[in-house]
């Protein structure tokens, strides 16, 4: 090989691998800018909606069919994952219970365990996938379809006549639907637990009045109203902003859902640690047990 | 009551009934708007230098126009080409990436919101696929922007719908069937009842003829031709039916897509009279006019590779 062609083909080799490094670099920092206009776009959506929530509040005709679709198309779902929820908490820990002879207290752990976590967690959860997702599909054709184009034509502000009604619906009734969860959990977790594992019904009881705090209920519905929101927020922005065709409205359906689900995990986390920084400063002196 | 002298009561954007005052103000602008066009020069709408980008993409680059009140537009060209964005800037649904869109005079891009929704009333929008809401009936449909701005009771809506309903050639048990049980050319004739029915000054129709056959697409134009007449309105038509844009409009602009221009060719590559059409030089606008593909499918394939 001459030393010529030798030169040119090292050459040529620098220069791919910095061509990639520069596409790499460039594919990055769009990545990094497409986010912050999406989130300073989100932010805005947000603001825009709290503005038109606290200066008027929607119409009945918008209202009721949201509050339908939200509360009472919901409640099914949510009391079969409630009562679920508190069936397999009870197999779970029976067994660990029996073994150091605490079965008694069982009622404690599950009924302290539904109402102020897993029963807002997963009816959030459930909720973001059956409302949600719906919410986003919804918008969504409206979006691909022109319809919110034409209600701003005709006048109409959209956010005020499509994500206000929503937004009110899912902070007003997600609480209520957590506490159909958290009693159906409560029913289910007592009827595994009384009538298949025998344990003393006044035992299981007693021990849940004295562990379960109004407290726990407290900081059960509070997260109840924040997921609501980030479940009615993120689903009609994803509507709002989907992209064109089917395509769109399938990518802004799931994207509702994992937006929503990461959101409500990570503010679950900051709320439990906020919470329990609250119950410290209230009640300096009490422990909570469990 | 007559559908033709009923003047629906206006509210504001947020649906609240407005003052006499205002009521009274929002109907002498339509009307000194209607009655202008005589004698006042000034034109309703006008666009100065707009430039529409979306990301690295320009579809619009440097136009302007202005529209008389009073006068049929029809702004033809290939798909792709900007028609809809045009009609969309003009409504300030789109706002231009640089340039100025004046309605009235005054700058689309200086209202505020509940400006902007004040003056869109004064518009009335023809959707490509008629943008019915899905969850409403036909009725509900037309009757929705009545809802909105005009103080009318149930009974005196219902009349209003009726009459727009029948004026387009719509029965009247069609009004409890919901969008998707109605076929393209009834979709149609509804979103034309529904943007007729607060009387608006301005008319766009947005491909009002696309996917058509020839005797509903007629049906159309002459609906077109006879709102025109009968409430003295401005209209705008965005089309690539060439049947619509001989027979319809007093004017006809033609753009052309940017991709295809050079940096200093002008976007509009025909602005004059339908008739004119025929007899223009320009090989781009004969062979729109003729509808004949010629060179236009080795250029295509020449962009592919």
């Amino acid at each position: 090989m001459s030393t010529v062609e030798s030169s040119s083909q090292s050459s040529n080799a620098s220069s791919g691998l910095g061509g990639a490094l520069v596409d790499w670099v460039a594919d990055w920092g769009r990545v990094a800018i497409e986010s912050l206009v999406d989130v300073g776009r989100f932010t805005l959506f947000i603001l825009e909606t709290l503005k038109w929530l606290v200066t008027r509040i929607p119409k009945s005709e918008t209202i009721w069919p949201a509050f339908y679709q939200v509360g009472v198309l919901s409640l099914p779902v949510v009391a079969l994952t409630g009562t679920f929820i508190g069936m397999v908490l009870a197999v779970h820990s029976y067994g660990q219970f029996e073994a150091m002879h605490l079965e008694t207290r069982l009622g404690a752990v599950i009924n302290k365990s539904l109402v102020s976590e897993l029963g807002p967690v997963l009816a959030a959860t459930m909720l973001a996938g059956r409302v949600g997702s719906a919410m986003a599909a919804e918008l969504g054709t409206m979006r691909v379809t022109e319809q919110i184009d034409a209600l701003a034509c005709m006048g109409a502000n959209p956010i005020y006549y499509l994500v206000v009604p929503r937004l009110l619906a899912c902070l007003l009734l997600i609480p209520v639907l957590t506490i159909m969860a958290d009693f159906m959990g409560v029913f289910g977790g007592h009827t595994f637990s009384v009538y298949v594992f025998q344990i003393d019904f006044h035992h299981y009881w007693s021990n849940s009045a004295d562990y379960v705090m109004n407290f726990d209920i407290f900081s059960g519905l509070a997260k109840s109203l924040f997921f609501g929101a980030t479940i009615a927020l993120v689903a009609c922005y994803q509507g709002f902003y989907c992209g064109a065709g089917a395509e769109g409205v399938g990518r802004a359906a799931t994207a509702s859902f994992v937006y929503s689900f990461v959101i409500i995990l990570v503010l679950d986390l900051v709320m439990n640690v906020q919470l329990e920084a609250l119950y410290k400063t209230l009640w300096p002196d009490q422990a909570r047990l469990l | 009551m007559t559908v033709d002298d009923q003047e629906p009561t206006s509210r504001d954007d947020e649906g609240e009934l407005r003052s006499d005052e205002e009521r009274s103000t929002s109907t002498k602008a339509r009307d000194e708007g209607r009655g202008r066009h005589a004698s006042d020069p000034t034109p309703l709408i006008e666009l100065r230098n707009v430039t529409v980008r979306f990301g690295k993409q320009t579809v619009l680059r440097d136009i302007s126009f202005s529209i008389p009140a009073g006068q049929t537009l029809a702004v033809i060209g290939e798909s792709g080409c900007g028609k809809s964005v045009l009609m969309k800037t003009m409504i300030g649904l789109i706002p231009p990436t640089t340039g100025q869109v004046l309605f009235d005079g005054r700058d689309v891009s200086t209202f505020s919101e509940k400006e902007l929704a004040r003056q869109r009333i004064r518009f009335g929008y023809v959707f490509q696929n008629a943008a019915l809401f899905d969850s409403m009936t036909v009725g509900q449909n037309v009757a929705f922007p009545l809802r909105q701005h005009a103080d009318l009771s149930p009974a005196q809506i219902e009349e209003v719908v009726s009459a727009r309903l029948a004026e387009v050639g719509i029965p009247r048990q069609a009004i409890v069937k919901r969008p998707a049980e109605l076929s393209g050319g009834m979709r149609k004739r509804v979103g034309l009842a529904r943007a007729l029915v607060l009387n608006p000054e301005v008319v766009l129709y947005d491909e009002p003829t696309t996917g058509l056959d020839p005797i509903m697409s007629d049906v159309i134009n002459e609906l077109m031709l006879r709102t025109r007449h009968r409430y003295t309105v401005t209209s705008i038509i965005v089309t690539h039916d060439m049947g619509t844009a001989r027979k319809v409009p007093d004017r006809v602009i033609m753009l052309y897509p940017t991709s295809r221009l050079d940096a200093n060719e002008p976007q509009i590559i025909f602005d004059g009279k339908p008739d004119q059409l025929e007899s223009v030089r320009d090989r781009r606008v004969r062979q729109f006019v003729a509808g004949e593909a010629g060179p236009r499918l080795l250029e295509l394939q020449n962009e592919l590779s």
